[in-house]
């Protein structure tokens, strides 16, 4: 298993659950990372401060990669922006893109996504993106440089699972890219459930900031995702449906 | 007059209330008239709203839905739902968690002048108030936002009296862009102007535009603001469509609940805010929860008494209507009031509040008095970590002006 690594923008990782950092308590965030074996944490470059009060930086262990996000962007010229102003600061080339103009459902908007991959990508930016899933949007992404697909599960917050399980499932089987499950996850088996569908990662922020105890939900999550991905490299089973053959052999009649 | 709260009342309001005014729903020159529906929607939609209609079952029904239409918002806000304001506070707290985490906004406002040309009857800056008046220069604002900024504070509510003659917008811009070297967001409470002039001032920096109508009944509302652009209706109402149109990022709305009858007025301003989000969806929005007090002794039911039970209902529904809209609770309520509506469905608060003028810095030779009187006077430090004990995170700032 440990040759099993997720690789993105040729970086390589060993843990498949990606952290998000925004509605929890600060100080329970290096808890969280530790119970989630979190290689990676999301951050939204608007909430990062530089020094001050509350200051997300300071809970962030240094050897964690940071993925950046662009929220806050609603085209793709201001989350070009955003990504920029994050690179300057020393955040690095991972950009998780996110480009939203509705404040009611945070639903990405998948063309700006398309247009703003295109320019980061050509800027040495490894783009990460997350979009409603759409397979013809999937392509274009690849086309434009993208490093993974990340698609909603349902929308931000909403703990639902996997609204969009069909679409996701596609992705999966025609995207050559990672697939990462973004938003909407709201419990574990929902995450194991995404990663035996052959997802190459899954994100979840909601689900564990919502949780009675945030630092052992997040360890619940690294344990599903785990499940989940032993499941789908062992080869899932035949699931037999009952009721459905015919009493009689429908090729008896053959000669 | 007799739906009018008697505490804001003295004989020249009376004497004045008698004379002739202006047309309160015509434009005054130089105003700029919009094409949009929005306000003959909502001013049909409150006019509607028989809140007597709804039952018991109207309420629970809302509670059970995913997404709130405008009914169930009514019904929330209904006599109705009053008895089950336990259960809807609980509900109002799963959702804020959904969508907010535990995280609280920490800002405070800078009031930098107090110049007013409005006569709002209720209102302590009021053009025929003898307070003293003042309106500080650069070098003092920057003295106080340095003085605010080493509080550890990173968003900042710039407010000036409505006065565009002593406060224009060249001054506010002004403001702004000293802002921006000490804070990440600025917000303005001013008075309601042109889209081009917000361009102007996002430029300049700022981002969020509240206005306050104080109440969506335009009959009231011209007994209440007897002279000065704000008698002007229709032109306050649009202030955050042009807003919008003028490239700010957000809008926050608000009705000064007890000037009429609270539950129209929360009604009004909800769906204010609901209309607009559908025209443009990206906007974020805002709601603030200011509130006249009953007056003491006087035990009659009123529509328009708000006490905090009515507060918090009021609070609960704007939350569960637009579960991603930002809530702000006013240092007019006391700490024990702010300290559990941010643990149930406010996610925004000030602190270190002082509604005068220059009040911040030590050593500023204008100082003007404030608008009203506050009943939290804890500092940021104090907000901050009153936050982090009661299991919140206070959140500095989360934006990027771009």
């Amino acid at each position: 298993m440990n040759s099993d690594k997720l690789i993105l923008g040729g970086y390589e990782f060993t843990s498949r659950f990606i952290l998000g950092s925004g509605k929890f308590s600060l100080e329970l965030v290096s808890a969280c990372i530790e119970k989630a074996r979190a290689e990676i944490i999301t951050l939204a470059l608007r909430r990062a401060n530089e020094g001050g009060l509350a200051n997300i930086l300071d809970y962030i262990p240094k050897n964690i990669t940071l993925l950046p996000n662009t929220s806050g962007a609603r085209n793709a010229e201001e989350a070009v922006r955003i990504a920029k102003l994050s690179r300057e600061i020393g955040y690095g080339n991972f950009i998780k893109l996110e480009v939203i103009r509705d404040s009611k459902y945070l639903l990405p908007d998948n063309y700006e996504t398309i247009k703003a991959t295109e320019i980061l990508a050509k800027e040495g930016f490894i783009v990460m993106p997350y979009m409603y899933p759409d397979l013809n949007v999937a392509r274009s992404l690849v086309d434009a440089g993208a490093a993974c697909i990340m698609p909603l599960a349902a929308p931000i917050g909403s703990n639902k699972g996997l609204s969009t399980k069909d679409f996701i499932q596609i992705l999966v089987d025609e995207i050559d890219l990672p697939i990462i499950v973004d938003a909407g996850i709201g419990k574990p088996s929902q995450a194991c459930e995404a990663m035996e569908m052959g997802v190459a990662a899954v994100m979840a922020n909601t689900a564990i900031a919502t949780a009675g105890n945030v630092a052992v939900m997040a360890e619940a999550f690294k344990k599903a995702i785990e499940a989940g991905r032993s499941a789908y490299l062992s080869g899932i089973g035949r699931i037999i449906n009952k009721g459905a053959s015919a009493s009689s052999p429908l090729t008896g009649f053959l000669q | 007059m007799e739906y009018i709260n008697k505490s804001i009342l003295n004989e020249k309001i009376l004497e004045d209330l008698k004379k002739n005014k202006i047309d309160h729903m015509t434009y005054l020159p130089d105003m700029e008239v919009l094409k949009s529906d929005i306000m003959d929607k909502v001013l049909k939609a409150v006019k509607n709203y028989n809140y007597y209609r709804y039952t018991k079952s109207d309420v629970l029904y809302a509670l059970e839905k995913e997404n709130l239409s405008p009914e169930d918002f009514a019904a929330l806000l209904s006599p109705a739902a009053a008895p089950l304001l336990e259960e809807i506070a609980q509900k109002a707290r799963i959702i804020t968690k959904k969508h907010f985490g535990n995280s609280i906004y920490i800002f405070t406002p800078i009031y930098i002048a107090n110049y007013c040309e409005n006569y709002c009857i209720y209102c302590g800056f009021n053009c025929h108030n003898k307070i003293n008046r003042a309106k500080l220069n650069e070098q003092e604002i920057e003295k106080e936002m340095k003085a605010i900024s080493e509080t550890g504070l990173q968003e900042i509510l710039i407010l000036t009296g409505e006065s565009r003659t002593k406060s224009d917008i060249t001054y506010i811009g002004e403001a702004c862009k000293i802002a921006r070297k000490y804070f990440k967001l600025i917000g303005l409470e001013i008075y309601p102007v042109n889209s081009e002039e917000y361009a102007y001032l996002h430029k300049c920096g700022a981002d969020y535009v509240t206005v306050f109508q104080e109440t969506y009944n335009a009959d009231k509302y011209q007994t209440l603001h007897l002279s000065g652009h704000k008698r002007i209706f229709p032109y306050r109402f649009y202030a955050q469509e042009r807003a919008l149109k003028g490239g700010m990022r957000g809008v926050g709305f608000a009705a000064l609940l007890g000037l009429d009858d609270f539950r129209k007025d929360a009604f009004a301003t909800g769906y204010h805010a609901y209309t607009l989000q559908k025209k443009y969806p990206h906007a974020e929005i805002a709601f603030s929860c200011p509130r006249l007090r009953p007056i003491i002794n006087n035990d009659k039911i009123n529509a328009m008494n708000v006490h905090e039970k009515e507060l918090l209902q009021v609070v609960c529904a704007y939350r569960l209507f637009m579960p991603f809209a930002n809530i702000t609770i006013s240092t007019r309520e006391c700490a024990r009031v702010r300290d559990n509506m941010v643990n149930i469905a406010a996610t925004k608060i000030s602190a270190g509040v002082n509604t005068g003028i220059g009040e911040h810095a030590d050593d500023i030779a204008s100082k003007g008095d404030g608008q009203f009187e506050i009943s939290d006077e804890r500092s940021v430090y104090e907000v901050y970590h009153t936050l982090l004990k009661n299991h919140l995170q206070p959140v500095m700032s989360d934006y990027i002006y771009v």
